[in-house]
């Protein structure tokens, strides 16, 4: 599939030393919700910001549907649209002077029928008139977002766009961003709400001390790195895994009332018919069992904490030789 | 050019005017009126003619160059600081428009309010004292490049300051004193020799003499280098702004 956006080489240093993006690659596919994770300080914020132009990169270059985020700066950002991480509003202003500001900003001319009809869509046209600070966060929220779609973008960058919104706006703003994907925009969020990108993306990049550690379709990654565990819950607890069953990826939970077998799901041979013939030979019975795949957010964990551990492990070789 | 990109700066600012009308235009017509009531009507009418003016109508440039000055710096300095102590700048670093876009939105903005602001000052003191404009041209022309040139300084300063303190500092640390030495109440001919010749170091004296001279025809410097030192200035300015935008200085990391 064709990328809208084209990371080559990526790298960004800060004046005090501190290395925010390591030579990253990434290629965003036109259409796509792209969903880019990774703990706080692993560049996330770095990387929206150079595409979007607040900061300068080091090294590298990005393309914004062709455009040179540098070189042809006009074309590239003009198709792009940002919601910050930051609820930064002008608290004086009203709803519709702001949005309309930004549209002008972004070289549009004016158009006031659709702003109306962005202003309804995210349900702020009642509060046209309202001031800023008058608004409530889930509101501000929307009158950024309102800010972002002033000028028509192919592009939309959302940072953390759950960040202090309730449960009811979270959804609605799910369903806005499906929407926006239907209508052919491309959309790139960064969330620390894993079910979010669970709910949402297309495809998913993990990023992490500045490198970009994975990019999966989302289907395809929980398939590849989910696990699946069969839990049998036991009429009467048990002290420990019975001996004849040690050879199994067995485990017990705290109290001991359920027998937990992790497998594979990818695996032709899961091991489950072994599993309770070895259970029945055994004469261990169970009252009721269930099965629950990996959500993304373990699956997110182990990718992180894997790599910390990967690179404790180098540290203390390279110490040691 | 983004010429949508310019308006939408330039309405926006000039709308925060329309909403602080009484800090932004009242309270400074209101202020200077103050100096042509006490320096002018009252105690001017009890001083002799300085180089054939009567001291109300000879202290109106100096005033108004006071004003334009300081409102000039303030205008422009609070609208480019403002978006950065709110974050708001990030919309402005990320949409398509380049440097002297922005500069033209903000500066011009700040600009056009002291350049109305001085004409009303103008209009008001035809109420306490009578004066003449020998060059209208010309008085126009130092009101507006004045108006434009320390605008230009005042986004420097709304940039350089990373608080409300530092917005403050330069304007009434050094821009104010400046402009009461350097010859709003006085010509500098009335000064002791050796102070005439280090007053010439403070810039404030050719933006005074040369508007003086606009007004009534007489300047305590020549009017050409009057018109020198303010491009000078104004070219300063110009190459201040260039460095922040090609360095990113404290707008962009």
């Amino acid at each position: 599939m064709e990328s809208i956006i084209s990371v080559k080489g990526l790298g960004k240093t800060y004046a005090g030393g501190f290395t925010a993006l390591k030579n990253v690659d990434l290629d965003i596919r036109r259409g796509e919700i792209f969903a880019l994770l990774g703990p706080n300080g692993a560049g996330k914020t770095t990387l929206i910001s150079i595409i979007c132009g607040i900061v300068n990169p080091t090294g590298g270059s990005v393309t914004a549907d062709g455009c040179d985020i540098i070189r042809d700066f006009r074309a590239a950002r003009s198709k792009i649209g940002l919601v910050p991480q930051e609820l930064a509003t002008d608290a004086f202003e009203s709803v519709l002077a702001t949005v309309t500001f930004s549209r002008g900003l972004f070289g549009k001319s004016p158009d006031p029928a659709y702003i109306e009809k962005l202003l309804r869509q995210l349900s702020l046209w009642e509060k046209k008139d309202s001031k800023i600070m008058a608004l409530s966060g889930g509101m501000k929220r929307r009158v950024m977002i309102a800010k972002a779609l002033s000028h028509e973008p192919a592009i939309l960058f959302l940072d953390e766009p759950s960040a202090g919104v309730d449960v009811e706006l979270r959804q609605d703003m799910w369903e806005m961003v499906r929407g926006l994907r239907e209508s052919g925009v491309t959309i790139i969020l960064t969330t620390h709400y894993i079910e979010e990108a669970e709910e949402m993306a297309d495809r998913v990049g993990v990023i992490n001390h500045g490198e970009v550690v994975l990019v999966e379709e989302k289907n395809t990654l929980m398939q590849k790195m989910g696990e699946k565990e069969l839990s049998l819950h036991l009429p009467e607890p048990l002290q420990q895994v019975p001996e004849a069953l040690r050879d199994l990826p067995l485990t017990l939970n705290d109290d001991g009332s359920r027998l937990i077998y992790r497998f594979d799901i990818k695996s032709n041979d899961t091991g489950i018919t072994e599993l309770l013939r070895r259970l029945n030979e055994a004469e261990i019975e169970f009252r009721d069992l269930h099965t629950r795949e990996s959500s993304l957010e373990e699956i997110f964990v182990g990718l992180v904490r894997g790599e910390r551990e990967e690179k404790a492990e180098q540290l203390t070789k390279e110490t040691l030789e | 050019m983004n010429w949508y990109g310019i308006r939408a700066i330039y309405k926006f600012e000039m709308a925060r005017t329309g909403r602080t009308l009484m800090q932004s235009i009242a309270s400074p017509v209101l202020s200077t009126s103050l100096y042509f009531i006490v320096f002018g009507a009252a105690i001017g009418s009890r001083m002799g003619d300085i180089d054939g003016i009567s001291y109300g109508a000879f202290i109106i440039p100096g005033l108004l160059m006071l004003s334009l000055l300081s409102e000039s710096i303030s205008n422009a300095s609070f609208g480019i600081f403002f978006p950065k102590f709110s974050g708001t700048i990030y919309e402005v670093l990320s949409a398509p428009v380049s440097a002297f876009e922005i500069v033209a939105g903000y500066v011009g903005a700040a600009a056009t309010k002291s350049i109305i602001l001085g004409l009303l000052i103008l209009v008001t003191a035809r109420f306490f004292v009578d004066y003449e404009i020998v060059h209208p041209f010309w008085m126009f022309g130092f009101l507006v490049l004045t108006a434009l040139t320390f605008s230009m300084f005042g986004f420097v300063i709304g940039i350089w300051a990373d608080d409300f303190q530092k917005l403050q500092v330069i304007p009434l640390m050094v821009v104010t004193p400046l402009t009461f030495l350097g010859g709003a109440f006085y010509s500098i001919n009335m000064l002791p020799e050796l102070w005439q010749k280090v007053i010439l170091f403070n810039p404030v004296v050719y933006l005074i003499s040369g508007f003086r001279w606009a007004f009534y025809g007489v300047s305590d410097v020549n009017v050409g280098i009057s018109l020198g030192m303010t491009l000078l200035f104004l070219v300063l300015c110009m190459t201040g702004i260039w460095w922040i935008f090609r360095t990113g200085y404290r707008i962009k990391t």
